[in-house]
């Protein structure tokens, strides 16, 4: 692994200079696909299906900036990342945007180079405890073994609330979510921190899922979304704004039912027609085509459509929208103007 | 008679460089050296070229600043606000741990199962050429995986331990927990204990040195010398007068009263773990993460040690294990007199390189979350820093330096056994 990092390292430096400069959307056109960091296995968000087809509301962000670019929701490449290995991959230019449920951080954005162009899920850090442990708070995990993964923001959290509380605790470091799965399932930790939805989502792939239950505490924020390297503001912007396109899709009430009909003429709403391509070269700008927002909400919906799907009340993970309703619903998702 | 002439003196010129076979390997090497370098220098100002156009210059400001992480195992103590370079010294200190561990015991069931794989007894050899051929021939990651899977889900958990008829219970005289977050062994404590001696004050390496510790291994080496000193007397002796002075009950005394009037001194006694909360309290925990590591990791390389050790038994010819035997002397006096003295010669050399290789394999302790130098330096502090390039190359240097000092440990003792020429 060593030897790789350092590769790796010596590609960036390889790379660097000529990936910055060089348009990230040509390359991918000349590529004929996308290649889109997810993580390597978290189910709702990012996990394959059982015909091995990546399936996720990470994912579906990956899929929409693909079937804005290139018109094909298929044309993509998945590279799953561990909480480690993310960000080489990213800066390496191995892949071209990360949609991996991470956080953004100052450090993460200024210091390491990445452009976080949104959220597309607001978090926190909770912590999951088997019902038979007795704890109904996280102020009472005092001396508990805590399985954690390593290289993420959780791990920081976890090290300031155990010290703030003024609290001992074991931490047990674990690479990927299925290992900690594995850890916690049998007892080699009493608890397991992360975002409370990748508990929600560890938690729906238990077997008897109602044995857990995730403390009410949450100790962190955690805006997770996607995000690209440093350098290519023209790339970025195309990411920005699929995502901001999929959320004022819902705010706009365009679905994936609809977006065909509403594209084939103009309607009443200009904000709608701006967005779709029937009026005004927002896609020109963006060096897309006119119907790029129409192939990103085609790929499979809007905002709102993607979270009932993949990680919503009906789902087995069953997350309420909380923070993540629109704006005019009292969440915080709110996309600028399409302008 | 003709006068010798003298053959005409060459002056040098600068066309012998190429045409003279004389200087032409020396002309090829330097100019071969000096691509060599011209490649490497490129490579170099490449990196921090580019790497300053990225905006990451190389620097290593970050070594000093807190590192925000907590650390489970830590042989020294450590705070998640002391500074990365304090973490990395704590990981370094687990991988020299679990590396000495590893040695220790490899070459312990190493050169056991490479001498019993010689024996004239057919089950005993089939099982250990079964046990060496199923170590060295699958990958040590497996075995560190599974080694975790089967300590993680075959031991009870510590809440088993819990209530009036627990499903579990502590073994050894209720000493030792066998759990599956580890082993809770009894610690050594002293109530009346000398203190520590403080090294390096507060740098980032600071450390602790037991008193009770250095005083306990000054008089158990004193005691030991004595001894030898005792049973060299008993040796000149019966050389002199033919005759063995009983002195066993002597040596006896000498190596066991001083260090048991010294922990009697010390108001030595043991610390039990004791179930609390949620987890064992007191007593030294020996993690999962530990176990696995180190039993993988010995029992892989002791299949490789016991190859090495049958080849260097093997290498002694058979002529001389007869005229021992001719001599009356026992098979197991001849192993251990004649035969392995003459062997070690043999397995020494590649002995050092499976040490490095030992500690080198102990960087998959990611695998199982144990943190050493891999985990910590490698680990989370490159990947809260972003600085992939300077950890990396301190991480290369810190197994180079551990590399090269297990290298010249084991070099001055191969000199020692290494036959002398005269």
């Amino acid at each position: 692994m060593n030897k790789s990092v350092f590769l790796g390292a010596l590609t960036v430096a390889g790379l660097a200079a000529g990936a910055a400069a060089a348009a990230t959307l040509d390359d991918i056109k000349a590529r004929g696909n996308l290649n889109c960091g997810v993580n390597t296995g978290l189910v709702g968000f990012a996990a394959p299906d059982a015909n091995g087809n990546w399936q996720g509301f990470d994912v579906a962000v990956c899929r929409a900036v693909a079937a804005a670019v290139l018109g094909d929701p298929q044309a993509v490449e998945f590279t799953p990342l561990t909480g480690k290995t993310r960000f080489t991959a990213l800066a390496s230019g191995e892949v071209d945007m990360l949609s991996r449920n991470t956080t953004w951080t100052l450090t993460r954005d200024v210091d390491l180079k990445n452009t976080f162009v949104g959220v597309n899920y607001y978090d926190g850090q909770g912590f999951i405890v088997p019902k038979e442990l007795g704890v109904t708070s996280a102020k009472e995990l005092a001396g508990a073994t805590v399985c954690i993964q390593t290289g993420t923001t959780t791990e920081l959290n976890l090290a300031e609330f155990f010290r703030v509380n003024n609290m001992d605790y074991e931490p047990v470091p674990i690479e990927t979510n299925a290992e900690a799965q594995q850890q916690y399932l049998a007892g080699a930790c009493d608890t397991y921190t992360t975002d409370a939805s990748g508990l929600a989502a560890t938690r729906a792939s238990f077997e008897n899922p109602g044995d857990h239950v995730i403390l009410p505490e949450i100790i962190s924020k955690e805006p997770l979304g996607p995000l690209v390297r440093h350098g290519d503001e023209e790339w970025s912007d195309i990411v920005r704004w699929t995502l901001n396109a999929l959320i004022a899709a819902e705010e706009l009430g365009v679905t994936s039912a609809n977006v065909a009909e509403m594209a084939s003429e103009p309607t009443n709403n200009p904000e709608i027609n701006r967005m779709l391509g029937t009026e005004g070269n927002l896609g020109e700008m963006l060096g897309l085509d006119a119907d790029w927002a129409v192939n990103a909400i085609s790929a499979g919906g809007n905002y709102g459509e993607l979270f009932e799907k993949h990680i919503g009340e009906n789902t087995p993970i069953g997350l309420a929208r909380g923070l993540n309703a629109q704006w005019t619903d009292g969440g915080l998702l709110y996309a600028p103007p399409f302008r | 008679m003709t006068a010798l002439t003298e053959p005409p003196k060459e002056s040098f010129r600068l066309s012998m460089l190429i045409y003279d076979t004389r200087y032409r390997s020396m002309t090829i090497q330097v100019v071969a050296l000096i691509g060599f370098m011209l490649v490497a220098a490129w490579l170099i100002n490449n990196t921090i070229v580019n790497l300053n156009a990225l905006g990451k210059p190389v620097e290593f400001g970050f070594f000093t600043e807190p590192a925000s992480y907590d650390i489970n195992q830590k042989l020294i103590e450590y705070d998640n606000q002391d500074s990365h370079m304090r973490a990395s010294f704590v990981g370094l200190l687990n991988t020299l741990l679990v590396a000495v561990l590893g040695c220790a015991t490899a070459t312990i069931v190493g050169v056991l199962v490479g001498v019993l794989r010689l024996s004239s007894n057919w089950l005993v050899s089939r099982i250990m050429a079964v046990y060496v051929e199923m170590f060295r021939n699958v990958p040590v990651l497996l075995w560190i995986v599974l080694a975790m899977a089967i300590l993680i889900e075959s031991l009870p958990r510590p809440s088993a331990f819990r209530g009036d008829e627990p499903d579990a219970t502590m073994k050894v005289f209720d000493s030792v927990a066998l759990t599956n977050r580890g082993v809770y062994i009894p610690e050594p404590l002293f109530t009346r204990s000398l203190g520590n001696i403080h090294l390096f004050g507060d740098s980032a390496l600071r450390f602790d040195i037991s008193i009770d510790l250095i005083v306990f291994l000054l008089i158990l080496g004193g005691s030991i010398y004595a001894a030898r000193r005792i049973t060299a007397w008993a040796n000149a002796t019966q050389e002199r007068t033919g005759e063995r002075p009983r002195i066993w009950h002597i040596n006896l005394a000498v190596l066991f009263l001083p260090t048991i009037a010294l922990l009697a001194a010390l108001g030595f006694h043991l610390g039990y773990p004791s179930l609390q909360g949620f987890n064992f309290q007191g007593g030294i925990h020996m993690r999962n993460s530990l176990i696995a590591l180190w039993l993988a990791l010995s029992l892989y390389t002791a299949a490789f040690i016991a190859e090495i050790v049958r080849g260097g038994i093997l290498a002694i010819s058979g002529g001389q294990t007869e005229a021992a035997a001719a001599l009356g002397l026992r098979p197991r006096r001849i192993t251990s007199l004649v035969v392995l003295p003459q062997a070690l010669r043999v397995i020494i050399p590649p002995l050092i390189s499976h040490y490095l290789n030992l500690t080198k394999n102990s960087s998959l302790a990611i695998a199982v979350g144990y943190m050493d130098i891999t985990g910590t330096l490698g680990g989370i502090t490159m990947n809260q820093t972003g600085r992939e390039l300077e950890c990396v190359l301190l991480l290369m240097l810190v197994y180079l330096t551990i590399s090269l000092i297990i290298s010249a440990v084991m070099n001055v003792y191969n000199n020692r056994v290494k036959l002398v020429e005269r």
